[in-house]
């Protein structure tokens, strides 16, 4: 299926860093409208290659390829404009700028100035920001700049977004709330979610990539994937037996 | 917010347009004269303000591009014998400056200390140069450069294509004055744009922006440029109302000046660094007229006593104070109070 047309592929993708081989000729590909969720144990590579479909990093070898468009070399923002979205471990976000500032900027970039209102009305909505909108981010809660941070994604309407462990530092009732919203934008986008938490994963995930030392170690059904021994005794341990 | 935004902007267009009209009818000639060279420092003040309080580039050697600014008015305006074209020098050639500084700095992905240690060398070099063109040999066209000693006798600016309407010291007042609130309305509309709020949000999260698809190089070079350009007019107006340019206006301290007023008058908001560069302009020249304090430690105390106890600067601070009591609503319930606390923290 994702063999076929591919939104975003990688070939004998890699990188180095000196002698360290972070990420070793990994090919990967995720189908259009797909939610695919990469895990693996910390130092696996998930990261490395995470920053390389972004353009923070240019690949020491091989190629990324967005819907046949080669983006490996290409600057983030030219990445961003392909219609690819990024929403960072530690939120980023503008600080210094209140909640509705942070979606105009980001809705803007692709709407006139009457729609970009109406674009971030809707995302305010969506999202439940309404209470907070006025409101500086740097002064809101960790939770709230995670959400925050997904609607400024989400504003510039992408065709993927790429999602760095959403849920860290949630309570549990943020991180089913996080879990539902993602079910949701899967609707209209595809999404790659990196994660630490299987619970949460477990929550919204129905094809999981497993990284270890750089490559992929295997691909499949979360369910198969969990109960592949090798996932379950040497990389995830005690969390998925609990 | 939009109703408080238009408040004060009502407020400082009134105070703006009554300081235009009542200074020259209140004031004698020779403070009328002191207070054009506040006007023309706090376009120096409102061109670093723009592109440091809002685009988050620290500028150290801001005086290249006033410097700059000045000796391209001298130089040309003595060449062409008229004003119209040397006053579009002033601001171009800064402009092209900071463009191609820019280009090296933002492209090459430099960062920000040595976005400050590269302004302030580009200052040195020039002052440095300048500096040393004493002779006869360094000219251009029919301006002597003068090296430490300068150009004098450099003509005023006159009305546009017409070389003999020059503009008399009470002309030069209006026309400083009148700029310098055109550049506090220009700069605000100009804020309120996307390029304006794009520029503020690479202040606050350069790579955020990038994420978003926006070039940030480019935000950043345009703005760079801009401030150039209006170091460059403030340059251009100090040479035409002193007649007079020396290389002290490539000067650290001249550069050095620029940030004391901001950060005094408060970086981040336009109205701040007008007000600290004309205060502290006037202070400079007060502490002048006497012999026993030395005006650069009384500057530095300020800088210090602000850092330290007034960190944002004098306007967020009488913001802060006024700006809830000037829109406050006639029944203001607890729901407005507490949103207005809100905003203050």
């Amino acid at each position: 299926m994702s063999a076929a047309a591919p939104l975003i592929e990688t070939r004998g993708l890699s990188m180095h860093f000196g002698g360290v081989q972070a990420v070793r000729e990994v090919d990967f590909s995720v189908a259009e409208n797909e939610l695919r969720c990469l895990i693996g144990p910390n130092g696996a590579g998930k990261s490395t290659f995470f920053k390389m479909l972004t353009g923070q990093l240019r690949p020491t070898r091989g190629e990324v390829r967005f819907r046949g468009t080669v983006t490996s070399g290409l600057h983030p923002h030219e990445i961003a404009r392909l219609g690819i979205g990024i929403k960072m471990q530690v939120p980023s976000v503008f600080d210094g700028l209140s909640v509705r500032e942070n979606l105009w900027i980001s809705a803007r970039r692709r709407n006139p100035r009457r729609a970009a209102g109406r674009v971030v009305e809707r995302q305010i909505e969506r999202l439940a920001l309404g209470g907070f909108a006025e409101r500086l981010v740097g002064h809101l809660a960790h939770g709230q700049r995670q959400w925050v941070e997904l609607g400024v994604v989400l504003s510039t309407d992408p065709t993927l977004i790429l999602l760095d462990e959403p849920a860290a530092g949630m309570t549990e009732d943020e991180t089913v709330r996080t879990a539902e919203l993602i079910q949701e934008i899967n609707r209209s986008h595809a999404l790659i979610v990196v994660e630490h938490d299987m619970h949460f994963i477990r929550m919204i995930a129905r094809r999981v990539t497993v990284f270890d030392r750089g490559a992929i170690l295997t691909e499949g059904d979360v369910e198969q994937v969990f109960r592949d021994p090798m996932v379950r005794d040497i990389y995830l341990g005690k969390q998925v037996a609990a | 917010m939009a109703r408080r935004e238009a408040v004060r902007l009502a407020v400082v267009g009134a105070i703006g347009l009554a300081l235009l009209v009542g200074l020259p009818i209140a004031l004698d000639l020779f403070t009328l004269l002191q207070v054009t060279l506040y006007a023309i420092m706090a376009i120096l003040a409102l061109s670093l303000a723009f592109i440091w309080g809002f685009g988050g580039i620290l500028c150290f050697g801001h005086s290249a591009f006033f410097g700059l600014g000045a000796y391209a008015y001298a130089v040309a305006v003595i060449n062409l014998g008229e004003s119209t074209a040397p006053l579009l020098i002033a601001m171009a050639l800064p402009a092209a400056l900071a463009a191609g500084l820019g280009y090296f700095m933002f492209y090459g992905r430099i960062s920000e200390v040595y976005v400050g240690v590269i302004t302030l060398t580009v200052a040195l070099i020039f002052y440095n140069c300048v500096n040393s063109t004493a002779g006869p040999e360094y000219h251009i066209g029919a301006a002597l450069l003068g090296g430490f000693n300068g150009i004098p006798n450099v003509p005023s600016i006159n009305l546009p294509f017409m070389p003999d309407a020059t503009l008399d010291p009470e002309d030069m007042y209006y026309l400083s004055m009148g700029a310098v609130i055109a550049l506090y309305f220009g700069l605000t509309a100009l804020l309120a744009t996307r390029f304006g709020r794009v520029l503020v949000a690479i202040r606050e999260n350069e790579s955020r922006v990038e994420f978003l698809g926006y070039d940030a190089r480019l935000h950043k070079l345009v703005a760079f440029a801009i401030g150039g350009a209006l170091a460059g007019l403030a340059g251009c107006l100090f040479v035409s109302w002193g007649n007079y340019v020396s290389p002290t206006v490539f000067s650290v301290v001249q550069s050095a000046q620029i940030i004391i007023w901001i950060m005094v008058g408060g970086p981040g908001t336009l109205l701040g660094p007008i007000v600290g560069a004309a205060a502290l302009s006037w202070l400079t020249a007060e502490i002048g007229t006497q012999q026993t304090i030395n005006a650069n430690m009384v500057l530095g105390a300020i800088l210090l006593v602000f850092v330290l106890l007034v960190p944002k600067g004098i306007a967020p601070m009488i913001g802060e104070r006024v700006g809830p009591w000037l829109t406050r609503r006639r029944a203001a319930g607890p729901a407005a109070r507490l949103a207005a606390h809100e905003e203050r923290a």
